[in-house]
């Protein structure tokens, strides 16, 4: 025990000093020079070889009885690279102090390509017109150099986000110095991958999609899961999207208005679909909408016949799926139909996009209602009417839904670098968080509530006509 | 539009369960065919099986979407187009079955086992990537081509539509068919005298290499069929539809004794009948836990699989 503790005491006096450390190196070389120039000579290397060697390769030394092979030389090899390890990242990574970097992570392959896109173009407008300086290349705000890194939190081969590539972003963004703002997630599963990585860095999070309740409010959360997602105490995740309490309410207030009086609610056993899918369920029952059957689906299914088969003995007038086009949504509507079920299905926001449509085909045509977290380009008025028409004149077609909130997260962001006025994360975070009253974006004017969640909650719902989504109805009250 | 389904009883509910459970089964067995026929007579677990399934699906799909078959289409030209899917489909698909063990396995056909295997997982991956370059990454509708009707009158509890009588009429004398040609023919005498010793079979003057490349393309051309009559019945294609169905077939193939013909058969219908009434009566959720439960079981009973014979240690 003593003589392991003495030596781990001289290896890591080793490691330290880079003194130390090249005069071993120097012993062994002369050492081998010795070796060469009198080879009889040669039978005795210098301890560090030998221990380094494991053993006399030549087998001219006696057995080496006093060091351990294995321990000694792992550790001696593993300083080693953990020297050649700092010196490559001191190399790499000088923190320019007037560069700030700002990420987002969003699922960039995989089929909500096409949403997180538009949520891209929507973050990169809020810098174009932040720029203060347009003569520079690159984004200036407040004094500083923008710098805007689009990550991708999805694979190829999965087709949707993972949880190893959004916990690498994390990683990535919370251990580079400059970065001082984390965009993302698309996914409310990604975001509780993210959220703890990020909460230790103090690294400020903002949402332009993430709806699950369980991620701000402490009303619906289990305390013991928020306090994991926020090891350090303090809040630093933020969104632009009204929770999906919202949702689930104004989905089973639509559902009571349009008179129906059973229903099946199914969800995709993630966090958004599941969390959304149960406030929907309890909703319901509080406003007297009999909730027939409730099940999760295996999302890896190809088809969902059987389910269908088993939700015909219920004779529902409506079934409500929480999940996204990922998830199967699309796959759902078509088995309701092509099963032999006559009622509706009604969908949260993962469903809405031309995916949906495209992967079930004609036969929705009014059979879909979808709720939506916000108002469709079409209905937006004043600042929000403005962002649409910028977006058409920039990018040459219409905004899609989530633009929008990409815009917004960004400004946002914007917002805070300016009234932080430094580069500090905790200054940032500090300054977000604090928005009030905020109106420079495109939602209209809102601020961030104690939890971190957006007070201005807009709710749309929409039905499909005719291969497209149509706006029906909405509620626009702030409560 | 159906009319409201009045009532649906506890007895129709099960029988339709049954129905949906068997059509399933069936597409399964198909499919489990071409692993267990592989299986048997070069001991290789085809794992790009699946995949060539789906580039199958995917041709069959684009050749509906090209023809522009529809439900107003004539009788005739939907027929012309249906049969002309329904021979390039399985061609193509025996064509890329036969290439990939010309070009992967047959290189590998003296190395020790693992390679092969490793590399059909590569092919599997290759092909999965072809599939999602040719249909991108989201689920894609497949047009109807002609209106399916309820054989049992449109207000009937049960449902039996014209695509399931469809799957049942391609599916069941298409493994007759298999049968008879490896009771009854030259070929397929060549293949079992292959399955049970390659050399000897060698030495009896079976072109091994040929009996090979014909096992391939036949577990191709089902694999076609089964992706034809699959696009019909679900009419969803996407790049990754060939890995599900890929391991319930070979779920299927080992249930029912990997190498055993008619056990592929029985293992897919018992895997398509439990998914269904495991759905049905228990929880979608848990409709793969218990398939694959059920072959645990089986397999620690019946080693070799329901119909797989023990093969003992020859001495």
């Amino acid at each position: 025990m003593n003589r392991r503790n003495a030596e781990s005491r001289g290896d890591v006096a080793n490691c330290k000093l880079p003194i130390a450390k090249s005069q071993f190196a120097f012993r062994n070389l002369r050492f081998e020079i010795r070796r060469i120039a009198n080879p009889r000579q040669s039978n005795v290397a210098p301890p560090g070889l030998r221990c380094f060697l494991g053993d006399d390769p030549r087998g001219l030394a006696p057995p080496a009885t006093e060091c351990r092979p294995s321990g000694a030389t792992l550790r001696r090899i593993r300083c080693i690279l953990v020297v050649l390890l700092v010196g490559l990242c001191a190399g790499c990574g000088k923190p320019d102090p007037n560069t700030i970097k700002i990420v987002s992570s969003l699922p960039r392959t995989g089929s909500a390509r096409q949403q997180s896109g538009t949520l891209v173009n929507g973050i990169r407008m809020a810098l174009d017109e932040s720029d203060e300086d347009a003569e520079q290349p690159g984004w200036q705000v407040a004094g500083f150099d923008i710098e805007y890194r689009d990550m991708d939190d999805a694979t190829a081969i999965a087709g949707t986000w993972t949880s190893e590539r959004e916990t690498a972003n994390a990683i990535q963004a919370s251990q580079d110095p400059d970065v001082m703002a984390y965009i993302g997630t698309f996914n409310s599963g990604a975001a509780k991958v993210a959220m703890p990585i990020l909460n230790r860095a103090g690294l400020l999070m903002i949402s332009p999609a993430n709806t699950a309740v369980e991620l701000t409010n402490p009303e619906f959360a289990d305390p013991r899961e928020l306090a994991g997602l926020r090891p350090s105490g303090k809040i630093n995740f933020c969104r632009v999207v009204p929770g999906d309490d919202q949702q689930a309410l104004f989905a089973a207030e639509w559902t009571k208005e349009l008179g129906f009086q059973r229903v099946v609610v199914l969800d995709d056993n993630e966090v958004y679909g599941k969390g959304i899918a149960t406030l929907y369920a309890e909703n319901c029952e509080r406003l007297g909408i009999e909730v027939a059957y409730r099940d999760s689906i295996d999302v890896k299914s190809q088809e969902f016949r059987s389910l269908m088969t088993r939700i015909r003995r219920y004779e529902p007038e409506l079934i409500y799926f929480g999940g996204t086009t990922q998830s199967k949504g699309g796959q759902l509507a078509k088995d309701m139909v092509e099963a032999g079920l006559t009622c509706k299905m009604m969908v949260p926001d993962g469903c809405y996009e031309e995916a949906f449509i495209e992967s079930a085909g004609a036969r929705l045509n009014d059979r879909v209602y979808v709720t939506f977290g916000g108002l469709p380009p079409s209905e937006q008025t004043g600042a929000g009417l403005e962002f649409v028409e910028r977006y058409r004149q920039v990018h040459g077609v219409e905004p899609d839904v989530y633009s929008v909130y990409g815009y917004e997260a960004a400004s946002a962001v914007l917002e805070a670098i300016r009234r932080a006025g430094k580069k500090d994360r905790a200054a940032i975070l500090d300054a977000c968080l604090g928005i009030k009253d905020f109106s420079r974006g495109a939602l209209g004017t809102w601020s961030f509530d104690e939890n971190g969640d957006i007070t201005n909650s807009q709710i749309s719902g929409n039905a499909i006509r005719d291969g497209k989504f149509v706006f029906v109805k909405k509620r626009a009250a702030a409560e | 539009m159906l009319a409201a389904v009045a009532d649906f009883s506890p007895w129709q509910q099960l029988a339709q369960h049954c129905l949906d459970g068997l059509a399933v089964g069936a597409l399964i067995a198909l499919v489990a065919l071409g692993y267990t026929m592989v299986y048997g007579i070069i001991g290789l677990i085809n794992f790009a099986h699946g995949d060539v399934f789906m580039l199958g699906a995917l041709l069959a799909w684009t050749m509906l979407e090209r023809f522009g078959l529809s439900g107003g289409s004539s009788g005739v030209a939907t027929a012309a187009g249906l049969v002309a899917i329904l021979l390039a489909a399985p061609l193509f698909c025996a064509a890329l079955n036969v290439a990939i063990d010309r070009l992967v396995y047959r290189p590998l056909r003296d190395a020790p086992p693992l390679a092969p295997l490793v590399s059909a997982i590569g092919v599997s991956f290759i092909l999965m990537n072809i599939g999602q370059f040719w249909a991108g990454e989201a689920d894609r509708n497949v047009p109807a081509p002609f209106a399916s009707h309820n054989l049992l009158g449109e207000n009937a509890a049960v449902q039996i539509r014209s695509v399931d009588a469809l799957l049942f009429a391609v599916v069941v004398p298409l493994m007759i068919l298999l049968t008879l040609l490896v009771q009854r023919t030259r070929l397929g005498r060549a293949m079992r005298a292959t399955s049970q010793n390659r050399l000897a079979a060698q030495l009896m003057g079976v072109n091994v290499e040929r009996v090979i490349a014909a096992t391939f393309g036949l577990g191709g051309a089902l694999a076609g069929v089964a992706a034809f009559i699959s696009v019909l019945y679900n009419p969803t294609v996407n790049f990754q539809m060939g890995y599900q169905n890929g391991l319930y077939a070979f779920t299927a193939a080992v249930l029912g004794g990997i190498g055993n013909i008619p056990g592929a058969v029985l293992g897919g219908l018992v895997i398509g009948l439990v998914r269904s009434l495991g759905t049905g009566y228990v929880g979608e959720r848990w409709t793969s836990a218990i398939v694959f439960a059920i072959l645990i079981l089986i397999l620690v009973f019946r080693p070799a699989g329901l119909l797989g014979r023990a093969t003992k240690e020859k001495v």
